[in-house]
């Protein structure tokens, strides 16, 4: 029964094609693919249409399907136009089949139903595998991408190590920043760490209380930690919240805090330019004389 | 009066979805920036408790627009085990979590209405606002 449909609706793909290429077209507009030119739109249906005529002709024919899905998901469009364009094609050649046929009863009813299901049933499987397989790999690797901007460590000078935090801190980033953090202290051997808040858009009492224990555990270790960055609206939460930042200093801005890091380790910034100036000076007064 | 809109928290991300939106209608509704700050802070709180404590509920925004005010009401909303003792949930340094026990009583003091209903077994209730001043 399902050989004698298949051969019917492979002899007669042609009308099925018009038929589905019409259906297909008059989507267009209420899909997602409306800024698609055209022709683009007609070649890539005409393509679609043929793998699943290839992918019935061969049982599924993994190859072609492969191809053409990932050529969709290069091009960028949305999973609908798959599932749409195979649903319309699951109606086509079904009505299609059932015209053929002079008496309809139930039994070759299903009879079609059956063997259509079993022809476009695979490939949806494999199409949305391969979106959401597409999807899952480009979410591994921003999480990787991510996981490697979250807590980087930057040793500017001989004792001093600079963490500058952009976006929002959760319990795992927390984790990371304190791994980071002390490992990164011991390592660079630093007698001052600066973390820099100025990109942490919200700093909540959980942030806080990370903070606080990580600075406590750097403390631990014999250096001393000075949280920089803190905006006036941030300092202003800080103290509704009643959070008690009192046991280590904190700066406005990097340049402050780098300036007293720079203090704590004997170390003073010196303009070069001033004190030629001044020794051109002396020379020039000692010319004078 | 702007139909309200709603977060469900489930995940630790949600929290930062509660945030934004809560930002962003604090922005639409003309508040400065430290209290634009402030309502972010007190969202990432409740929504916090919501996922330490009840593990899913939701925050829900609501603009208040009539003759003698205009403001931001925050209600959230969770079905978790509730709160047995309020007033020593409210006391600042208390926490069951190792936390700094500063959240509640700190949305208190961030938001100018604080509202809290909670019910053992049943969840637990907290309607804040802030006014534009």
């Amino acid at each position: 029964m399902d050989s004698k449909f298949k051969q019917l609706v492979i002899d007669n793909s042609d009308s099925i094609v018009q038929k589905w290429m019409g259906e297909i077209g008059s989507l267009k507009a209420g899909n997602y693919t409306a800024t698609i030119s055209d022709e683009l739109y007609e070649n890539t249906n005409r393509e679609f249409v043929n793998v699943i005529f290839t992918s019935i002709r061969n049982q599924g024919s993994t190859k072609a399907v492969e191809d053409f899905s990932e050529k969709i998901i290069n091009l960028g469009w949305p999973l609908s136009y798959i599932t749409d364009g195979l649903q319309v094609f699951r109606r086509v050649s079904t009505e299609y089949l059932l015209t053929q046929s002079e008496e309809v009863d139930s039994a070759y009813f299903s009879n079609v139903l059956a063997s259509v299901d079993e022809w476009v049933e695979p490939l949806i499987r494999e199409l949305v595998n391969e979106y959401s397989g597409s999807w899952e790999h480009i979410l591994s690797l921003q999480r990787v991408a991510l996981q490697e901007l979250s807590a980087p460590l930057i040793p500017v000078m001989d004792g001093i190590t600079i963490m500058p935090l952009i976006g929002t801190i959760d319990t795992e980033r927390a984790k990371l920043i304190m791994e980071n953090l002390l490992e990164g202290a011991i390592k660079h051997n630093s007698e001052v760490v600066l973390i820099d808040i100025t990109g942490v858009p919200v700093v909540d009492t959980m942030v806080a209380h990370h903070i606080i224990q990580a600075a406590e555990a750097v403390r631990l270790i014999g250096s001393t930690c000075i949280l920089v960055g803190i905006r006036p609206e941030i300092a202003q939460t800080i103290v509704n919240l009643g959070i008690d930042l009192s046991n280590f200093p904190t700066k406005s801005s990097l340049k402050k805090g780098f300036t007293k890091a720079l203090e704590i380790t004997g170390r003073h910034v010196v303009d070069i330019e001033v004190k030629q100036n001044n020794i051109e000076q002396i020379i020039k007064s000692i010319q004078g004389e | 009066m702007e139909p309200q809109s709603c977060v469900n928290i489930h995940k630790e991300w949600d929290i930062v979805g509660a945030r934004q939106l809560g930002r962003e209608m604090a922005k639409r509704l003309g508040f400065g920036t430290v209290d634009q700050a402030r309502i972010a802070t007190a969202v990432s709180e409740l929504a916090r408790n919501i996922y330490l404590y009840a593990e899913k509920g939701q925050i829900c925004f609501e603009f208040i627009d009539n003759i003698e005010h205009r403001g931001l009401c925050m209600t959230a909303v969770d079905t978790g085990p509730g709160i047995s003792d309020i007033s020593q949930a409210m006391q600042d340094g208390y926490t069951t979590s190792g936390g700094l026990g500063a959240g509640l009583p700190g949305v208190r003091r961030l938001m100018d209405e604080f509202d809290i209903h909670s019910e053992i077994g049943n969840g637990t209730r907290i309607k804040a606002i802030k006014w534009v001043r």
